[in-house]
């Protein structure tokens, strides 16, 4: 169910922004659910831990109150055509996903 | 003989299998571990910066940029995006004043990222957002309000 993508682009200063499309509800556990009228259990993504190479080079820290299919986007300084770049992300029910691409 | 290569192989193998698993759980029981807890659940900006980055003084900072909309027609995605010309920034984080849990996100800049970061929040009624960007022992901040004309955060 949920999907994630990536994508990475050449950025001016000589190194990548990578870019990462999870598709998660994210949900904060405010929200009434109208036809019940109870909430909707909170399900969030909480971390994302960017690598490089094999070596962590960013983690994230989200919270509920990112958007829905949470958009998140870095910088990578010290990157070259052909190194693998890979996300992994986990939320809050226990849920995992990440993808892996290589910098064209 | 045959059966002493055997049982030596399939021990060593066994070993390195053991040592995998245990390396792949660590990073996962240490990033459990660091997602900023009392963060998240402090109800004014103060005490959020506090949490995630301690007793650090604060300083306003011109080498902050944000990318944000002057006006968000829907609160539920404000596209955000800060980047700094700091070259040793740790981390950064995204502060919304007027949320009801202000901290919306951060992210920790190890050596080989650089200083951007951008993301879509929620954002419940006009508010301040502020980017606070940790470097050289330091807190780094630079706000830009958003005007918000329908509310994201549920209800």
């Amino acid at each position: 169910m949920a999907a994630t993508k990536m994508k990475i682009k050449k950025d001016k200063s000589g190194g990548h922004v990578v870019m990462v499309l999870v598709k998660h509800p994210m949900e904060t556990g405010n929200r009434k659910d109208k036809k019940t009228g109870k909430k909707v259990p909170a399900h969030y993504v909480k971390t994302m831990v960017f690598t490089h190479n094999g070596a962590a080079v960013a983690q994230a820290s989200l919270g509920p109150a990112v958007s829905k299919n949470p958009l998140t986007q870095i910088l990578l300084t010290n990157s070259n055509s052909g190194d693998t770049v890979s996300v992994q992300w986990t939320d809050n029910q226990g849920e995992t996903g990440g993808t892996e691409a290589t910098i064209k | 003989m045959k059966r002493r290569v055997f049982l030596k192989g399939s021990f060593a193998a066994g070993t390195i299998a053991v040592a995998a698993a245990a390396g792949l759980l660590t990073p996962r029981r240490v990033l459990a571990a660091s997602w900023p807890e009392t963060a998240f659940d402090a109800k004014n900006e103060a005490d959020a910066v506090k949490a995630l980055f301690g007793d650090m003084p604060v300083v306003d900072s011109d080498a902050i940029s944000i990318k944000a909309p002057l006006q968000a027609e829907n609160g539920a995605v404000v596209p955000i995006k800060a980047w700094t010309s700091l070259s040793n920034a740790e981390a950064i984080a995204i502060v919304v004043e007027k949320n009801p849990a202000p901290w919306a996100t951060s992210v920790e800049v190890m050596p080989g990222a650089g200083g951007l970061y951008s993301t879509r929040i929620k954002m419940g009624q006009t508010s301040p957002v502020t980017c606070y960007v940790k470097a050289g022992g330091k807190i780094h901040k630079a706000a830009h309000v958003v005007k918000v004309t329908v509310g994201g955060c549920g209800g």
